[in-house]
């Protein structure tokens, strides 16, 4: 069986996988306007910045959509599986997807803290699990 | 009629007159490789606008999927021994087949070529099997930062859909409005790839694919081409059948990434749509029919709302009117869209852009939309990411 598609770092973004392997969640921040991007980039995309620096984010995030597969893109996928995007407090949006949670349980609004499913010995892709609780209420909006 | 066909020119606006149209057979198409299906199309549509090959100076193309070809725009002037000023394969996606109009009519206006001919088909459906059919999908995302979480491309649309019922409180059964009226309007089309009237309780009775959208809220997988002759407005009318004007045109271009959209609910087609109503000089008001780009049923309630049909949040609640049903004040993908008509990726909107010729003709049969004078058509690439919209009218403006 074909294992899940795995990422590639590059150069620009290995301190971001680096980061994953050692169970953090880490973001670009400039140093001129103090704002946080994702995914990493060369520039500041918000002022143009070169002065960038990486920073460990909090991990807390919120589910801003999300969706259950019920077809997976490959046997490495046994569906049903969520795919979220999720917005973090830094100001940022990212996908992953949802563990440890019953796909017909999640709502947009949902509180998730970052987790990591290790892929190989280079890659550990952040994932999220809902903070307890928080997927007992109601749809936000 | 406010303001159609008065106002300073402004860009392309009356610049290009599209003087010939044609489809090949769609729908599953097994005799025919995508090179073919495009030749096929290119052939038709030149002898519908009464011409010879060798009068053609411009070939504008996209590549196939399933059967991709590096100079794919030389490849198909190479079959067909014809030998252009200009050829071009674009590629924006489901943007493409009206990005290329705009191309085509700034290289009209520049002296590039005077007689262009746009010409696109795939296979999806006869020459793709599953495992690369789901490649290409999950080549869609960022490598790093999306595709690692086994996202398909139904999965992108139905984040969006998701986001506009949290915060809009639209419905499932909304979205499957777009499902029924699209077969309504295919059940008229002998052409089309699906026919059988539909219920919204059929949609929903449909299996879920990636929540909240059912397999009757997707679009087909299909064979077809399609392709359309295009030349300066000043002479469009030497030719066989009526010329259909180039009136607005406008793009927008937001994110590539579904995580990168600035808004996952309001899409750069308010921009483009915006922008084409401004070059035309006319309002969605003016527009008898519309031809939006249905690849997944929340596309079309989006764009609804985007391009000013109705105010936003309120598609859901504008589609239940029956509007864009055959007969209804804004009747949308008469030919049956890519939900029923046919969908052979790329080239999707390319029918929409045929159909609207024969509307605006007055040749499309039995559905013919009575009186049609103007109409919008509005196609869309990437998820969500390059928008463009173009509007169509008997009249040069």
């Amino acid at each position: 069986m074909a294992g899940k598609i795995e990422p590639t770092p590059t150069p620009l973004s290995e301190p971001y996988w680096e980061g994953c392997r050692a169970g953090e969640l880490r973001l670009q921040q400039c140093a001129e306007c103090r704002r946080h991007q994702f995914y990493p980039r060369l520039m500041c995309s918000h002022c143009g910045s070169r002065s960038l620096s990486w920073q460990r984010a909090s991990g807390r995030g919120t589910v801003a959509s999300f969706t259950v597969i019920r077809r997976g893109v490959s046997d490495a996928y046994p569906a049903p599986y969520v795919v979220a995007l999720i917005d973090l407090p830094e100001g940022v949006r990212m996908m992953s997807t949802l563990v440890d949670t019953d796909p017909e349980a999640v709502r947009v609004g949902d509180t998730v803290q970052v987790a990591f499913e290790k892929l190989s010995e280079v890659i550990a892709l952040p994932v999220f699990r809902p903070v307890a609780g928080s997927t007992s209420a109601a749809p936000s909006s | 009629m406010s303001g159609v066909g008065s106002g300073a020119r402004s860009g392309v606006r009356g610049a290009l007159a599209i003087v010939g149209a044609a489809d090949t057979a769609v729908g599953i198409v097994p005799d025919r490789s995508p090179t073919e299906l495009c030749v096929e199309a290119a052939l038709a549509a030149i002898a519908d606008a009464g011409l010879r090959k060798d009068q053609v100076d411009g070939l504008i193309t996209c590549n196939a999927f399933a059967e991709p070809i590096m100079y794919h725009a030389e490849a198909v002037a190479e079959y067909l021994q014809i030998f252009p000023k200009l050829c071009i394969t674009a590629g924006t996606g489901g943007g493409t087949t009206l990005a290329v109009i705009h191309q085509a009519a700034a290289a009209i206006m520049a002296g590039a070529a005077s007689t262009i001919v746009i010409a696109m088909a795939d296979s999806l459906r006869s020459f793709m099997t599953r495992e690369q059919a789901m490649l290409t999908q999950s080549s869609t995302g960022h490598p790093q930062y999306e595709q690692p979480y086994g996202i398909t491309v139904p999965a992108y649309y139905a984040l969006i859909a998701q986001a506009h019922m949290a915060e809009y409180g639209t419905t499932p059964a909304q979205y499957a409005q777009v499902a029924v009226s699209g077969r309504a309007h295919a059940a008229g089309n002998d052409s089309a790839q699906m026919r059988d009237p539909i219920s919204v309780d059929d949609v929903l009775a449909s299996r879920l694919i990636a929540d909240p959208l059912h397999l009757l809220d997707c679009s087909l997988v299909s064979d077809g081409g399609s392709a359309i002759v295009v030349t300066a407005a000043e002479r469009a009318t030497d030719f066989p059948h009526a010329p259909v004007y180039l009136l607005g045109y406008g793009e927008g271009h937001s994110h590539e990434h579904i995580s990168q959209a600035a808004s996952l609910t309001t899409s750069a087609a308010r921009d483009s749509g915006a922008r084409a109503f401004a070059m035309a000089g006319c309002t969605p008001a003016d527009m008898h029919l519309a031809q939006l780009y249905d690849c997944f049923t929340p596309t079309v309630l989006i764009e609804l709302e985007d391009l000013g049909f109705c105010g936003k949040g309120e598609g859901g609640a504008f589609l239940e009117t029956g509007a864009t049903l055959p007969g209804g004040s804004l009747p949308v993908n008469t030919h049956g869209g890519m939900l029923s008509h046919c969908h052979p990726g790329n080239p999707g909107a390319m029918f929409a852009i045929t159909e609207t010729v024969w509307q605006l003709r007055g040749s499309a049969g039995a559905r013919q939309v009575a009186d049609a004078r103007h109409a919008l058509v509005h196609a869309q690439g990437g998820i969500m990411s390059s928008h463009a919209t173009a509007i169509f009218s008997r009249d040069r403006g």
